[in-house]
């Protein structure tokens, strides 16, 4: 019979704790081992020689003097790496943006790489490759790239998703579109309408720990790769297909990691020092410094989005509208899709539309960033909702109560809802104390919601049952957030036994099934299912052996708290066995007990949450201090409760530094002026205050626990929230993300102006 | 029979098309029918397409069946973070 991944309601003995996180000693003690902390014997170095120009086609690479210097192993470029792409416009895109081909298409692009004894020797021979370009003009920003004057990227480019198809080439890779209704007729129902334009800079995901990896080509057709991965078995299918290598035979382990929020999703450097192996015969291993990571790994977008609402007096929205650019990098995506959909997703909306465009620029390729595109439309748009309640005198909460998505209401991206949580969240919102806390001068608070949808996908989990009763269970999601304390939790409840029997480990590409990776917020949510469906088969197993100890049929063993136990009055007499007495003669009874699982773990549900935040804004210095920050999301069931909260409070801390702070800064060359934590900065923990959490558990019908994902929705709210804050603490409505303190200043003195 | 609804650019595909009538019973049958239907799916379905049943989005499940009366809605294979 197939696992049922139902939710049925049931009283939690594990889940729900809060044990204290298995990696936690390791971590901080430094043991742990991160990417950079694998070595081979007799590994060589590798360094990566990358653009000084925005634009250029490389006309010529020379790589004879760096290839004859004492201790250089070798030396790669494009060639190295030939196209086996086979018509595949993804992998191909992946491929150029590891190591450039034709033309570099932004500063820090990858030309070249080397791989030498020691980082000295490498360093020497990048200076000695001679690289011939000529330099093409640039663009960087997004409105700037979508005119017809900009420099062009690529000539083959057409903008997708139009008709009849263009006929002459563009930055606009593509255009979208979601809604539904007529938006004029509902505008001319508004009694009033807000119209805003609007401006986000691109920001990086700010992981601590750089890309690294170790990678060991052998010359019997085997490789290997250590590396700081959110997704080995991604990374092996990627790197075997741009090598040429066979899925089986390249192992790929992932290290402990650093932090990810979507940005090791992405391939980078691995198929270069895969590459590097192949050619010198020995293994590489290739880490980034964080100047690297900034100019060469893929930040999230920046944006340019117009929203426009409208509403009658009474507080119901009669129409919405919005346009989202989107920068790409170089390389089209589905980032302003992903803002076209989720942009009016808290909403229940008569008529509605969204128009999205992906804008190649000279920047990095795009990457995802954990809920990928939603916080900037969220800025925009609950920007805009803040402002008409405030235009018809309603209070905030009150008008997106009114006006919010329930079940039934066919959302802004097509679907009609079923029960979804964005009420709860705002009921609960408008029910915290934070909301009547008294505020002072130049202080202020705002509130937004926010939407993401949450996936599941492909999971293979193994659960072995050991000889003294202690339990292995393997897992092949990456453990981003504490993910193996709460699947050990997950294993204990469904097996009956304490969390302390359960030992998870992430198993290497060779030992486990194909994992998706850990995006999407998939990763508890994945695990934990096929994790109850392994430990149900591994009960399986343990009633039927249980029955042979006995000698009495199956049917009148069941599993409960933990043991096997004889039902009906002929084995009355016979005492429960546990876990450690079936195990302990496992080798007479059939052998070694395990229970094991592969599904597809779809049905994650969608996902809301609210946030309220106070500020306090030196009028003087336009700084911005958050005083106070709430966070409400339903999590389903939180699993472990205290890495829930971490993972509210890891997407606020986010959303506070890329709301206040953090941006890309590109210089007239087109080159990036901050490409480091000095220059580029992220909070600190004096920048934040205690975050509040408030957990809602509306149970996810297709979860058996009813778990949903925790991991992004975090930080969709908090640009908007804060932007409402900063807003209403200065008197002007903030129109560009980060509000900085040069920013917030220009922002009064315009309006002094007026 | 079920009812689909296509979203943007799929529709568009699909000759401008935003609903289509499809026998289907599941999301294998939907795809397989859909792509002989309408060949320019091909390469969408190739790429990935989630299907949104009763507003649950499944990716993955070519299994899932298609209950009667339900509000089936194809969406871009989203990313996640």
């Amino acid at each position: 019979m197939g696992f049922d991944p139902s939710y049925s309601a049931r009283t939690f003995t594990s889940v729900g704790t809060r044990p204290v996180r298995p990696d936690g000693v390791d971590k901080v003690t430094g043991r742990a081992r991160y990417g950079a902390d694998f070595n081979m014997p007799g590994q060589l170095v590798g360094r990566i020689l990358r653009s000084p120009h925005a634009h250029a086609r490389i006309r010529r690479i020379d790589t004879s003097k760096a290839e004859k210097l004492k201790g250089v192993k070798a030396v790669i470029t494009a060639a190295d790496l030939p196209d086996l792409t086979n018509g595949d416009s993804a992998m191909y895109d992946i491929l150029d943006n590891c190591m450039a081909r034709q033309k570099a298409l932004y500063d820090g692009h990858a030309v070249a790489a080397v791989a030498a004894i020691d980082a000295r020797t490498a360093r020497q021979a990048l200076e000695l490759i001679e690289v011939d370009y000529e330099v093409l003009p640039h663009v960087t920003d997004v409105d700037e790239a979508m005119k017809a004057s900009a420099p062009l990227l690529h000539e083959t480019v057409f903008t997708g998703g139009v008709d009849p198809k263009p006929t002459a080439p563009s930055n606009i890779a593509n255009r979208s579109q979601y809604g539904h209704g007529d938006i004029e007729a509902g505008f001319k129902e508004a009694d009033a309408v807000v119209e805003r334009s609007f401006k986000t800079e691109q920001t990086h995901q700010g992981y601590i720990e750089p890309h690294a990896c170790v990678a060991s080509v052998n010359s019997d057709g085997t490789s290997e790769l250590w590396v700081c991965t959110q997704g080995h078995f991604v990374y092996r299918q990627q790197c075997a297909a741009l090598l040429g290598l066979d899925v089986s035979k390249l192992r790929v382990t992932p290290s402990e990691i650093g932090g990810g929020f979507g940005g090791k999703t992405h391939i980078w450097a691995e198929p270069v020092a895969l590459a590097l192996s192949r050619k010198a015969g020995r293994p590489v291993k290739l880490v980034m410094s964080r100047e690297e990571v900034f100019r060469a790994s893929g930040p999230t977008s920046a944006t340019s989005i117009e929203v426009k609402i409208g509403a009658r007096k009474d507080g119901t929205i009669t129409a919405a509208s919005a346009t989202l650019s989107y920068s790409c990098g170089p390389y089209g995506g589905m980032w302003a899709e992903l803002g076209a959909m989720t942009s009016f997703a808290c909403y229940n909306l008569k008529n509605v539309k969204t128009v999205g465009y992906e804008v190649l620029v000279n920047r990095p390729k795009t990457a995802a960033y954990r809920a990928p595109s939603a916080p900037m439309a969220a800025f925009a748009v609950e920007s805009v909702i803040d402002e008409l309640a405030q235009k018809i005198g309603m209070n905030p909460v009150e008008f997106r109560i009114r006006n919010a998505a329930r079940q039934g209401t066919k959302s802004s991206y097509g679907p009609v809802y079923g029960p979804i949580g964005i009420g709860p969240t705002l009921e609960a919102a408008q029910k915290h104390p934070h909301m009547k806390a008294p505020l002072g001068k130049n202080q202020g608070r705002g509130m937004a919601c926010g939407f993401w949808f949450n996936f599941g996908g492909q999971t293979c989990t193994d659960l072995n049952i050991g000889a003294d009763g202690t339990v292995t269970l393997t897992v092949g999601t990456v453990d981003v957030g504490g993910s193996r304390a709460s699947l050990s939790l997950v294993a204990a409840e469904e097996l009956g036994i304490p969390y302390a029997q359960v030992q998870t480990v992430v198993a290497d590409t060779g030992t486990l099934g194909y994992n998706d990776m850990t995006d999407g917020s998939r990763g508890t949510f994945s695990s934990s299912m096929a994790t109850i469906s392994a430990a149900r088969n591994a009960i399986g197993v343990m009633r039927e052996r249980a029955a042979r100890m006995w000698d009495i049929p199956v049917d009148d063993v069941v599993w409960e708290d933990g043991h096997a136990r004889a039902v009906g009055e002929k084995h009355g007499n016979l005492s429960p066995l546990s876990v450690r007495d079936i195990a302990a003669v496992a080798a007479k009874t059939g052998g070694p007990i395990a229970g094991h699982s592969e599904l597809v773990a779809d049905g994650a549900g969608v996902s809301f949450a609210t946030h309220i935040c106070d500020v306090e804004v030196d009028p003087e210095t336009g700084a911005t201090r958050i005083l106070r920050y709430t966070v409400v999301q339903d999590a389903g069931k939180a699993v472990h409760p205290a890495y829930v909260e971490g993972q509210y409070q890891g997407g606020a801390a986010q959303g506070i530094g890329w709301a206040l702070n953090e941006e890309y800064v590109y210089g007239e060359d087109g080159c990036l002026q901050n490409p480091g934590f000095l220059d580029y900065r992220v909070p600190v923990c004096s920048d934040l205050p205690m975050i509040d959490t408030q957990i809602l558990e509306i149970p996810n019908p297709n979860h058996p626990y009813g778990v949903r994902g925790v991991g992004e929705t975090s930080i969709v709210p908090p640009l908007a929230a804060i932007a409402n804050a900063v807003s209403n603490a200065v008197g002007v409505r903030m129109t560009h993300i980060p509000m900085s303190p040069p920013r917030i200043l220009a922002a009064l003195e315009a309006e002094r102006a007026h | 029979m079920v009812e689909v609804t296509l979203w943007g650019s799929l529709g568009a595909a699909a000759g401008g098309k935003q609903k289509l009538e499809v026998e289907a019973k599941d999301i294998r049958e939907l795809f397989r029918n859909l792509a002989e239907q309408y060949p320019a799916l091909g390469p969408f379905i190739e790429r990935g397409i989630a299907v949104s049943i009763d507003g649950v989005i499944y990716r993955d499940t070519w299994s899932k069946e298609l209950p009667k009366d339900a509000e089936i809605f194809l969406l871009p294979r989203l990313a996640g973070g």
